[in-house]
């Protein structure tokens, strides 16, 4: 038998698929490359009723080629406008996976600026669909570029609420999963601190500690496992112009 | 019987007529889609200022605040969508150019539009609890459910005096059509504003409106609509589907030159000039 090396970006693409494995008939939510393909590779494996969108207005019972919206082809299965989408964020049938310029201990996570932001040193996006994201339905983070930058001790604006600040109604819906990145998947403890999950194939414990802004214990940590061949059929089935080696090298 | 139609079309170059400064100006569209980009020209070729902005931003939220003409701005996001951030954004923000800011989550943006739209002083919702919205926006309270322990967020009505937005087509009366893929929200836009201006790719007579679309693609009924401008090309650069996409090669010169020094470079000017 011949080894062949699975890329690191195919690793990250079954974490996510496993991230939404018992979802159920919710949207799934993926911003990103890597995302985008683990949530079809998830409806084509375990979670055929996950209903996935094109980015744009429509759910798609067949998707468009990625990162293509339903103008490119596919087959649209329920029109959701942006009007439709905040009614079902707040209906709780949504999974979300959501990038992050910053992520703390608590799984508090930072898309709007950082620095003060009454003038901040770097404006982003803004919060978007964050606050509500998090309070109302999963939601998973993905950080396609590891680094101490991103995980840090304190976020300078809680756009995602972590776990610490989920309290009262901000809490009862509120459901942190996962936290994929290019060089393992965390989870959150019971104290909802964040917490090593596993850590990819040819990351040692040590660079995983330097790349994180806060101490985590990867010194027991389980291998993120590796897709099946009839899951990298999959992978390279809908990017067959391996769009996410791009986002993950 | 009197069988004049009403007609409400105005010039474009009669826009800034009905707007003054210190006012509050919704803007419709999303991102970097359908804005009334030829609206908002009309505002910089003015010296209509000290607005409060309130827009899912866009290219529009960057050409103002370049402009120094933005006081407030109300916002989820700004974004160019295919580019992520607006550079014009992001500078005056940085520099401290917006005086005042209320960033909300886009559902709470929402919320805000629907109560001004009702003539609600609130209307509540989940999103915000917990997060740093509450601390970036000091006067945003919570209220307590009557009915259970729950306690929400009590999002303030966004009144506006003026919206502006663009759609694909719309009679002389202002009634107004989309055949894109989504709406956004202009429709709540011009329900939330004391008078709307609507620009129209082009506009037909009331049985064209049918002829060839559903009704279900009269988005926005006249009795929210005061000014119909016909400004075909007026989402450039942004999109306006399916008249056209998004010019990403006009997009892409508007970020270079937002993003060049304008100590050195003045590549700004010249494109603002050329814009203009």
């Amino acid at each position: 038998m011949t080894m062949q090396t699975i890329s690191r970006a195919d690793i990250c693409v079954a974490a996510v698929s496993d991230a939404f494995q018992g979802s159920g008939e919710v949207l799934a939510h993926a911003v990103g490359i890597v995302p985008a393909i683990g949530v079809r590779l998830a409806k084509a494996t375990h979670t055929p009723e996950l209903a996935l969108s094109d980015g744009e207005a429509f759910m798609m019972s067949e998707a468009p080629p990625l990162l293509k919206t339903a103008a490119a082809g596919g087959t649209p299965e329920a029109w959701v406008p942006f009007r439709s989408i905040f009614d079902i964020v707040a209906s709780g049938r949504r999974h979300s996976m959501m990038g992050a310029s910053q992520i703390d201990r608590h799984g508090n996570q930072n898309i709007s600026s950082i620095g003060d932001w009454r003038q901040p040193k770097r404006q982003l996006i803004g919060v978007r669909g964050a606050p509500g994201n998090t309070v109302n339905h999963r939601v998973d983070y993905w950080v396609a570029k590891h680094s101490a930058r991103v995980f840090v001790d304190r976020v300078d604006v809680a756009s995602g609420v972590g776990n610490d600040r989920a309290v009262g109604t901000a809490g009862r819906f509120h459901d942190l999963g996962v936290i994929v990145t290019n060089l393992a998947v965390f989870g959150y403890d019971d104290a909802g601190l964040v917490k090593v999950d596993s850590i990819h194939p040819g990351v040692t414990p040590e660079e995983l500690q330097e790349a994180t802004g806060f101490e985590i214990d990867a010194s027991n940590a389980p291998l993120t496992r590796e897709p099946t061949p009839d899951e990298l059929k999959i992978i390279e089935a809908e990017d067959p112009k391996g769009l996410r080696f791009k986002e993950v090298p | 019987m009197n069988k004049t139609p009403l007609d409400k079309t105005l010039p474009l170059t009669e826009v800034a007529s009905k707007l003054e400064s210190g006012m509050t100006i919704g803007i419709g569209g999303w991102g970097s889609r359908r804005k009334p980009m030829a609206l908002v020209k009309e505002i910089l070729r003015s010296d209509i200022t000290d607005l409060t902005v309130v827009a899912f931003g866009g290219p529009d939220v960057g050409l103002l605040a370049r402009a120094g003409r933005i006081r407030k701005l109300v916002y989820g996001f700004v974004s160019l969508d295919s580019i992520p951030l607006d550079p014009n954004f992001t500078r005056a923000r940085e520099r401290g150019e917006i005086p005042e800011t209320s960033e909300y989550d886009e559902g709470m943006f929402v919320a805000g539009l629907r109560a001004g739209a009702n003539r609600l002083s609130f209307q509540p919702i989940r999103a915000g609890l917990g997060s740093d919205v509450m601390a970036m926006n000091p006067d945003l309270k919570t209220v307590k459910s009557p009915y259970d322990d729950e306690e929400y967020v009590a999002v303030p009505g966004l009144r506006l005096d003026v919206s502006l937005i663009h759609l694909n087509r719309a009679d002389a009366a202002g009634n107004g059509q989309y055949l894109g893929p989504d709406p956004y929200f202009d429709d709540l836009f011009a329900m939330a504003a004391d008078t709307t201006i609507m620009s129209v790719e082009q506009i037909v007579s009331t049985d064209d409106l049918t002829a060839k679309a559903p009704p279900q693609t009269l988005l926005v009924p006249r009795i929210f609509v005061n000014h119909v401008v016909e400004a075909p090309g007026g989402a450039h650069f942004t999109t306006c589907e399916p008249d056209y996409g998004r010019d990403e090669e006009f997009q892409k010169a508007y970020v270079a030159a937002a993003k060049a020094d304008p100590e050195t470079d003045n590549a700004w000017i010249e494109f603002e000039e050329r814009y203009l």
